[in-house]
């Protein structure tokens, strides 16, 4: 019988997060020319400030995960200037 | 001829090209004749090295090149590439960290690799790695049609062969340090390009504006310009018809880009899971970038700039918009700083795209049919000289055919590289699909998805086929059934075959599990899929 760990697939429902940015994708929420910000039509700055919220979902659901059953041995604590020596 | 830029853009290019040889040596292995270190660097990129050099994959030269020429042409629907490069990341976050994971386990070097291990089905295998590779060539040229568009700029524009003699020379030079080091080539001058480009895109989008009113002015003169065209589809806002369009395209480019080989060598090349997922969360930082230059083809209206007129085909070339504008409202010296921003940027894409041909070449039809017992060295050796032939093949494309070609190519790239998305993306989670069912699915949304594309007339009507990826929804006929007859909202290609290509492979599926036809064997387990570096499941690199 496969357990549960088996069956390759594990779930977090921080996971749902990433459905998010797919809202993104709703035109007829955005597609105005005002108000302007900085003279940028409402169609154009209102996707740059779905850039950062991509960002906070993919970030929240990569920091909330991590801990979780991958790396059972040794966690992500690597410094910046660790980050590129490569496998001893 | 701009001697001042063509001095700035010779010495920056003669600084990557040192860095390609010496690339060889950094950070190198025991040995460069296995395709764990010639084609994948090792598999110990950490954090940053990933960072630029993924960055500088995904946005290539080319990217950066038409995507504003495309802002400046139709408006607001050139705009898609920042909604598909911000949906990008979360749709791809999961199922690229197992695909590293399963990878490291089984030393899969190609996704056609990972294919072959999951339905144990070499057809299978071979129709991935042919489609991998048949939508990576032409995207190769398209990189030389960036790099020529500033070579044309900077005044090298002959005519006839001769024409075209700058840009073989530094494909010459980027094939001998490919053929040397591999993909540490790509991964060391990243560096240079992605610093270079970030500087470039960030002062344009600061100092130009400015000069011509800021950016209320440039959308002012921009809508007037559109209003002024006969075409119906522009404007700096979407209309009613190709909202549906503008989502799709994003969405679809968005699956469709990490399916593509070369993505995934960015990827495979990394240390671990952890280096991938901070990949996710800091490679926005390019999309930011790209929306910005994409409004940059809004200046351009503004600059008044009209396009070179490419002295080999005879024809006005769009994608010089972009240099000529740098090259008229920048001092010289600058100019040439950005000429050699895109330049580079060519380079670096279309190396790290061929090192992915030659891989898919090496590892799923060289060592599958033609020399089984291949050692590692044959298959490094094998996958140099692919290298060299991919990249002359992208030469004698953009030389001997018209460029356009290359560019519909890489319009239908995109199409077939979707269709690779069930045996590729979904297996990664199930292995519910039946290798008929998949290889069914393929045909049909291939097949559907090309005819489509064929019977497309551009825009302008100029051209009667591949002109473009926008179908109309009144076009769309289901064997002689036309669902939606009357409606003139128009849809992305690739979803349409897609859809089909899932629905047949849905079908078939079921019949041949009815039917309990044998679905191969799978030789990855559910446990692969969550191995780390450090632990005892990885492979270790290159042995064998």
């Amino acid at each position: 019988m496969p357990s549960a760990r088996d069956s390759g697939l594990r779930w977090s429902n921080w996971n749902l997060l990433l459905i998010i940015p797919l809202f993104m994708l709703v035109t007829p929420w955005f597609n105005f020319d005002g108000p302007r910000l900085l003279g940028l039509p409402f169609f154009y700055w209102y996707q740059f400030a779905w850039v950062p919220v991509g960002v906070l979902c993919v970030g929240l659901v990569y920091v909330k995960t991590r801990d979780e059953p991958v790396v059972r041995d040794k966690p992500d604590l690597l410094g910046v200037d660790d980050l590129d020596e490569g496998v001893k | 001829m701009q001697w001042t830029e063509l001095v700035v853009f010779s010495a920056l290019f003669l600084l990557v090209t040192v860095l390609g040889f010496v690339a060889a040596r950094w950070r190198a292995g025991d040995t460069l004749d296995h395709l764990d270190e010639w084609g994948l660097g090792g598999r110990k990129f950490g954090s940053w090295i990933t960072w630029f050099l993924v960055g500088g994959d995904l946005y290539t030269a080319y990217t950066f090149v038409a995507v504003p020429a495309l802002v400046f042409g139709a408006g607001a629907t050139g705009f898609f590439a920042l909604p598909y490069t911000v949906l990008l990341y979360p749709i791809v976050f999961l199922p690229l960290v197992r695909m590293w994971s399963v990878s490291r386990v089984h030393g899969y070097v190609t996704p056609a690799d990972f294919v072959r291990g999951r339905y144990g089905s070499h057809w299978l295998a071979l129709l991935i790695a042919l489609t991998g590779i048949v939508a990576t060539m032409p995207y190769i040229a398209l990189q030389l049609v960036g790099l020529e568009a500033v070579l044309r700029t900077m005044g090298l524009n002959g005519s006839g062969l001769l024409g075209h003699a700058p840009l073989f020379i530094a494909f010459v030079i980027l094939a001998l340090y490919t053929y040397q080091s591999g993909l540490r080539a790509p991964a060391l001058i990243a560096f240079v390009k992605d610093t270079l480009i970030y500087i470039v895109i960030l002062v344009a989008v600061v100092y130009l504006p400015n000069k011509f009113g800021g950016w209320g002015a440039v959308f002012d003169t921009a809508q007037a310009k559109y209003d002024a065209t006969p075409a119906k589809g522009d404007g700096i806002l979407l209309n009613g018809n190709n909202q549906l369009q503008y989502a799709t395209l994003a969405l679809g480019s968005a699956l469709a880009l990490f399916l593509y080989p070369h993505s995934l060598t960015g990827i495979l090349a990394s240390r671990g899971r952890n280096v991938i997922k901070r990949n996710m969360v800091a490679l926005p930082a390019y999309s930011l970038l790209l929306g910005l230059l994409a409004m940059i083809g809004f200046v351009a209206i503004s600059a008044g700039v009209t396009p070179l007129t490419n002295q080999a085909t005879g024809r006005p070339d769009t994608n010089t918009i972009i240099p000529v504008l740098f090259g008229n409202e920048f001092p010289a010296w600058f100019a040439g700083i950005a000429f050699a921003a895109i330049g580079i940027g060519a380079l670096v894409p279309a190396a790290i795209m061929s090192i992915a041909a030659a891989n898919l070449w090496t590892r799923n039809i060289y060592k599958e049919y033609l020399k089984k017992d291949a050692t590692p060295k044959q298959e490094a050796k094998q996958a140099k000289v692919a290298s060299l032939v991919v990249k002359f093949g992208a030469v004698a494309f953009i030389v001997f055919i018209d460029p356009q070609f290359s560019i519909d190519l890489q319009l239908i790239g995109g199409v077939m590289i979707l269709q690779t998305l069930p045996a590729v993306a979904i297996a990664l989670y199930t292995r519910w699909f039946h290798v008929y069912g998949l290889v069914a699915g393929w045909v049909v949304g291939m097949g559907w998805g090309l005819w489509l594309l064929y019977d497309l007339p551009s825009a302008d009507g100029k051209r009667p086929h591949f002109g473009g990826s926008a179908l109309v929804l009144d076009k769309l006929s289901l064997l002689g059934w036309h669902p939606f007859a009357g409606s003139a909202v128009q849809v992305y290609v690739g979803i349409v075959a897609v859809v089909a290509n899932l629905v047949v492979a849905v079908v078939v599926t079921l019949v041949a599990r009815q039917l309990r036809v044998f679905n191969g064997t799978d030789e990855t387990t559910g446990e692969d899929y969550h191995v780390d570096e450090h632990s005892p499941r990885a492979k270790p690199v290159a042995t064998h």
